[in-house]
């Protein structure tokens, strides 16, 4: 296929920027949480930062599902591996989170557990038919873009009576972080920062709709605007914050109208629904316990679920001490903010979950950001 | 892994599965969270699966920004080390 030319169209992205800069009161400051990692990237990658006025922040939110997984659930499959010599699969993005002690499942790995990478539930299904001796586990981890696949996964076992086969679930649901960063008791130990609008992940809605952000934007008063996630979509997406905010406006708007629809993907709604059920509670890195944010898997496929079939020990898990992802994910501090940052923390060697998936926060700050905030003063004049 | 890339279908299979053309690679994914597919259709595959139809124009441009920021290379490389 050839590339379209117009795709980063240089005149639109300036009217933009201009429009951005009429439209934001000089008197006010606008806070906006993006929630998606890809979100992120695409602001540092092309510089969108570069084009806001001062008072208009972008501030990054829990949007990778990597890192917000908590030490612990990563520990226990590093037991589940190792303690019950199974056969644990993951995506790749999983292989060099540091759990306690700095223990990732690579290391695990070159210590002789068998873990291997997976880039489809379906290659982790073909390693539990072609091993029929072994216990195969996939550790699930993921937003709700990556849950529809691991139910299809589940049925499929069942269908073809794969016993062998069983699931370590933690996927987790976007809104109620969103919900939980706005509401929790827990900031006032973090201290918080104060959130105008968010920027809603794309290809999450394009699983469950924009519709369940109606009822948050609703009940937290804050307006939600549905972004893609190219370049364009995101400043185009701000404008439409800083719209509503300015208007006291709280509703959620659709700026990716060419892939969401307000009721989403049905199909896959409905296979998740029929295989998982929701957490009464679960962990996340940097936001603690979160009501009703997470998934298990029902009782009616309870002979596939990992945490019913292998014990895992009592133990303490630890985070590395120092490291400020949890603030970070809150959007409380900047990656720079940390002194571990490009430190003894880099990609090479990941002291916390941020540094470790491109999408995280810190990977991102290192990739293209790290020199940006020194070199931003004096102001650069808008897209020239 | 939380990339979605745009792909072309070019054989609809048994059992909910499809085959689709990444850049030159063939690749067989799951169709079991799509209705209604045609060989032709654009879809955005997550993990070996499709999560859902995209028009021919927003292949276009998701793949060129996924170039552009480098980001597609890594995930057909990833595509190709672990369908071995």
């Amino acid at each position: 296929m050839k590339y379209a030319d117009e795709f980063r169209d240089r005149d639109l992205a300036k009217s933009i920027a201009l429009g951005i800069r009429q439209e934001a009161h000089p008197g006010r400051t606008y806070n906006l949480m993006e929630f998606c990692g890809g979100h992120t990237h695409a602001i540092f990658r092309y510089g969108v930062k570069d084009l806001m006025p001062e008072n208009v922040r972008f501030v990054h939110g829990p949007g990778c599902p990597v890192c917000v997984l908590p030490v612990r659930r990563l520990d226990d499959a590093v037991e589940i591996a190792e303690r019950h010599g199974v056969i644990l699969c993951t995506y790749g993005d999983m292989m060099r989170v540091p759990g306690t002690k700095q223990r990732s499942l690579i290391r695990a790995k070159a210590d002789g557990a068998d873990i291997r990478m997976v880039y489809s539930t379906m290659d982790a299904l073909k390693i539990a038919r072609d091993n029929p001796g072994r216990q195969v586990v996939f550790f699930a981890i993921g937003f709700e873009t990556t849950t529809p696949p691991t139910a299809v996964a589940i049925k499929q076992a069942r269908k073809e009576g794969l016993s062998n086969f069983s699931v370590f679930c933690n996927h987790v649901l976007t809104p109620s972080a969103i919900g939980h960063i706005l509401a929790s008791p827990e900031v006032r130990d973090l201290g918080t920062v104060r959130i105008d609008g968010f920027l809603g992940p794309s290809h999450v809605s394009s699983v469950i709709g924009s519709e369940p952000y109606e009822f948050f934007a609703e009940e937290f008063g804050k307006p939600v605007v549905i972004a893609g996630f190219e370049p364009l979509d995101v400043m185009q997406s701000t404008l439409m914050l800083i719209r509503q905010i300015n208007e006291g406006r709280h509703h959620v708007e659709n700026e990716y109208t060419r892939v969401v629809t307000r009721e989403g993907n049905l199909k896959a709604q409905d296979l998740v629904s029929k295989v998982f059920e929701l957490r009464q509670s679960f962990e996340w890195r940097g936001l603690g316990k979160v009501p009703y944010s997470a998934l298990k898997i029902r009782k009616d496929f309870a002979e596939f679920d990992a945490e019913k079939r292998f014990e895992v020990s009592e133990k303490v898990s630890r985070e590395v001490k120092s490291c400020e992802c949890p603030a970070i994910l809150r959007g409380v501090k900047k990656p720079t903010d940390c002194k571990l940052f490009g430190t003894v923390c880099t990609p090479d060697n990941p002291m916390g979950s941020c540094m470790v998936s491109s999408e995280g926060a810190c990977a991102a700050y290192w990739t293209y950001g790290r020199y940006r905030d020194k070199a931003r003063s004096p102001r650069r004049e808008v897209a020239a | 892994m939380c990339l979605a890339i745009p792909a072309k279908v070019t054989e609809l299979l048994d059992d909910a599965m499809a085959i689709v053309a990444l850049e030159g690679i063939k690749k067989k994914i799951s169709t079991a969270l799509v209705e209604d597919l045609s060989v032709g259709d654009y879809v955005l595959v997550h993990v070996g699966y499709a999560l859902h139809k995209v028009s021919p124009e927003e292949a276009s441009r998701t793949l060129s920004l996924m170039a552009e920021a480098g980001v597609l290379q890594e995930e057909l490389e990833e595509i190709a080390e672990t369908s071995k």
